[in-house]
């Protein structure tokens, strides 16, 4: 894989562009397809330049959480498949994995996404649970957003499965979306030097000393905040980092409710 | 027994996929890349087909790099040991470079050895040696052997690089001229691209294309084309 | 009662729509996809690289390991566990037997050939599927390999012996499931088990009828491995 010097690399951000020669504030090529596992209620495949992630919502009847009895539930699980990278390895998620599913999680469940209250079929009793897994096909840089746009654009394709009481008919399929509120994307804004950027190519990021995850609804409420790395940021940063990221969400939200 | 007649069934320069039956008959001569079984010439690999008289030959076109002697290529210093360096070179073994193939300098025992090459540093070096069990030498002795400063390195195709290299270097003098980058190529399949931004991406679609094209004729006009202008 | 119709109107031997595609996961060192009918199988080969802990290693020859692996949302009813179980260890394992006898990785000691497949859907014959990805993946890394692995799932619905079972077929009642692996240069077989129950003389009907399915799936490989060497568009 590509390894750069990063004196190379200030001077490509210094010319204003990626290595490859994109904008510091766009995203590589995206493409979205929906309806790629008809064993999902609901799925997605984003690319998002070499990067490919498969977004898969699942169904199921469950007793509610007692502490919210009208709720539904909601599960995001990230998968960084060992067949996507060769840093991979088989075994339980480590920490990049959690912390994907977390920060997509926080932005779907704070952003309402979904009316939860919506999932309710009886209260206290029956609920329907939201289950997202997200899986890396190739993982090549931009996994926190690819994995948010992936998980927006499967919960909109999702149709619910026809059910008697609590059992679950999965083969037969309705026609009915989910209960769909809101809808909050992640963008990751990467501090390298002095530079703000977006969607960093893998021997890009090598060298961020600082990230920044923001969640913005429709409304541009922020829906999830998640600093990484360790350089620490000025609140500054963070201003021009939420510009950035404000700009950025309607962007892909546009190209996402195009190709639902 | 009948004797099966020779019957060559595949073209010269198509690819060929394992197992595939390439020739009948015992007049052909299995090559490298091929086996016989009965009166069968088939396929060991996936790879080009190259056929030389009544040899049949096939030529890898995908593949890891496998360590050879005299090969120059492209390496990492990923530790640094009591009487040497460890150097990561593209491929599942490492390689180790001792003190006395580094430089012709004294270096006093206990010297602090990172002043010369430090964790992380980029090399080109030579392989002096390797045994069955790919155990590996490399050397710093020799003409253009050196620590890489800068630039970045990309990772292609192993083997393409004989294409990406050119007839005695006709290939990589035309991209380093058509860009003005500085290019060293490593036989291990690693790229060292030194230069402006926007040049060093030239260099990299001009190196894509080449692995993409290098089975097909008219690779230098075709590439020569491209650097000139915009066209494909 | 004979089973005179098949549940989605195919003829005893005749296979599912397939499709084949390599070069599909741009990180890895091989890779292919292939679908059949509504079973889709990824897979990715990494390799020969280097084999850590230790212990492990051959220092005769490289080794293969084989991880097979079903999508949490790719189950026929509700989500799969992630994290793996006894059956894809046991198919990661019957995988990694019906592919080692093509290759020949003497040339890598001390090293690994490391093969992921992950299936995104899937509705029956999940492990032929996943071998015949796998055997083209492992083409197209480059590595020695006197053949290609073709697999398919064979069974006995009531009286008739079909070819490439599906879901309905596969969970049927008395029925049986019979997963085979061959090699198509030799007519070797390299992966058999089997679900259910049939006499010592449909054996014989069942193998006829996987040497048939397997010079069509051979084909579907070749094509897509000829593929992707293929002239890029606008080239004279």
């Amino acid at each position: 894989m590509t390894q750069i010097a990063k004196e190379t690399l200030l001077a490509s951000f210094n010319a204003g562009i990626h290595l490859d020669g994109r904008k510091l504030t766009e995203y590589r090529k995206l493409t979205i397809t929906t309806n790629v596992s008809r064993s999902a209620e609901g799925s997605a495949r984003v690319l998002l330049g070499d990067t490919d992630i498969i977004v898969g919502v699942k169904l199921a009847l469950e007793k509610p959480y007692p502490d919210t009895p009208e709720k539904g539930n909601l599960m995001v699980n990230a998968e960084l498949r060992p067949l996507s990278n060769p840093r991979f390895e088989v075994g339980p998620p480590g920490d990049e994995a959690v912390e994907i599913a977390r920060v997509v999680d926080r932005g779907v469940r704070e952003g309402e996404a979904i009316d939860a209250r919506a999932l309710c079929v009886k209260p206290g009793e029956l609920v329907w649970s939201v289950m997202i897994d997200i899986c890396t096909i190739n993982a090549a840089g931009g996994l926190i957003d690819a994995s948010g746009i992936g998980a927006l654009t499967a919960l909109i394709n999702a149709k619910y499965p026809e059910h008697t009481e609590a059992v679950v008919h999965y083969e037969k399929r309705t026609t009915k979306s989910l209960p769909l509120a809101h809808q909050p994307l992640p963008v990751t804004v990467f501090k390298i030097g002095e530079h703000f950027l977006v969607d960093p190519l893998p021997e890009e990021e090598e060298h961020v000393d600082a990230r920044l995850t923001i969640a913005l609804t429709e409304k541009n409420h922020i829906s999830a905040l998640q600093k990484g790395g360790s350089a620490p940021l000025s609140k500054e940063d963070i201003y021009k980092m939420a510009e950035i990221a404000v700009k950025a969400s309607q962007e892909l939200r546009k190209q996402i409710l195009r190709e639902k | 027994m009948e004797k099966t007649e020779d019957t060559l069934l595949l073209q010269d320069k198509s690819i060929v996929i394992p197992g595939e039956v390439i020739a009948t008959g015992m007049g052909y001569i299995p090559g490298t890349g091929t086996y016989r079984e009965g009166d069968k010439l088939n396929a060991a690999r996936l790879g080009l087909l190259t056929i030389d008289g009544k040899v049949v030959k096939l030529l890898p076109v995908s593949g890891k790099y496998l360590p050879k002697l005299n090969d120059r290529v492209i390496g990492k210093v990923i530790d640094v040991l009591l009487n040497g360096w460890r150097i990561e070179i593209n491929c599942p073994y490492s390689a180790v470079l001792t003190l006395k193939d580094a430089t012709s300098e004294f270096i006093a025992r206990g010297a602090d050895l990172t002043q010369y090459f430090a964790l992380g540093d980029w090399i080109v070096a030579k392989i002096v040696n390797v045994t069955s069990q790919k155990l590996i030498d490399v050397s710093m002795k020799g003409p253009g052997l050196r620590k890489l400063q800068g630039g970045q390195i990309i990772a292609v195709n192993p083997q393409k690089v004989p294409r990406i290299i050119g007839k005695e270097g006709s290939m990589v003098t035309l991209i380093k001229e058509a860009t003005g980058c500085n290019i060293i190529v490593g036989q291990n399949g690693l790229v060292w691209i030194e230069g402006d931004p926007k040049a060093q991406l030239r260099v990299i679609e001009t190196i894509t294309k080449i692995e993409v094209e290098s089975h097909l004729t008219g690779l230098t006009e075709r590439i020569s084309t491209f650097l000139k202008g915009k066209g494909a | 009662m004979g089973y005179e119709k098949r549940f989605d109107g195919r003829g005893v031997e005749e296979l599912r729509q397939m499709e084949a595609k390599v070069g599909v996961v741009k990180n890895a060192d091989g890779s292919a996809m292939f679908k059949i009918g509504k079973t889709t199988a990824i897979a990715a080969v990494y390799g020969p690289r280097d084999l850590y802990p230790k212990f492990l290693q051959n220092p005769q020859t490289g080794i293969l390991r084989v991880d097979y692996n079903m999508l949490p949302f790719s189950g026929h009813g509700e989500r799969v566990r992630p994290g793996g179980s006894r059956r894809s260890k046991e198919i990661s394992m019957v995988m990694a037997n019906a592919l080692l006898p093509v290759l020949d990785l003497k040339e890598w000691p001390n090293a690994v050939v490391d093969v992921f497949v992950d299936l995104p859907q899937t509705d029956a014959g999940t492990r032929c599927a996943a071998l015949c990805a796998a055997s083209m993946a492992l083409a197209d890394a480059g590595l020695l390999m006197k053949d290609m692995v073709t697999a398919i799932a064979i069974g006995k619905v009531e009286d008739k012996i079909v070819v490439d079972l599906n879901y309905e077929e596969d969970s049927y009642e008395h029925g049986s499931d019979i997963a085979i692996a061959m090699l198509p240069g030799t007519g070797k077989i390299t992966l058999l088990q089997m679900d259910g129950q049939i006499t010592p003389e449909d054996l014989k009907e069942v193998f006829a009828k996987a040497e048939t399915a397997c010079k069509k799936i051979l084909e579907v490989q070749k094509t897509a491995l000829k593929e992707k060497f293929k002239k890029p568009e606008g080239i004279a």
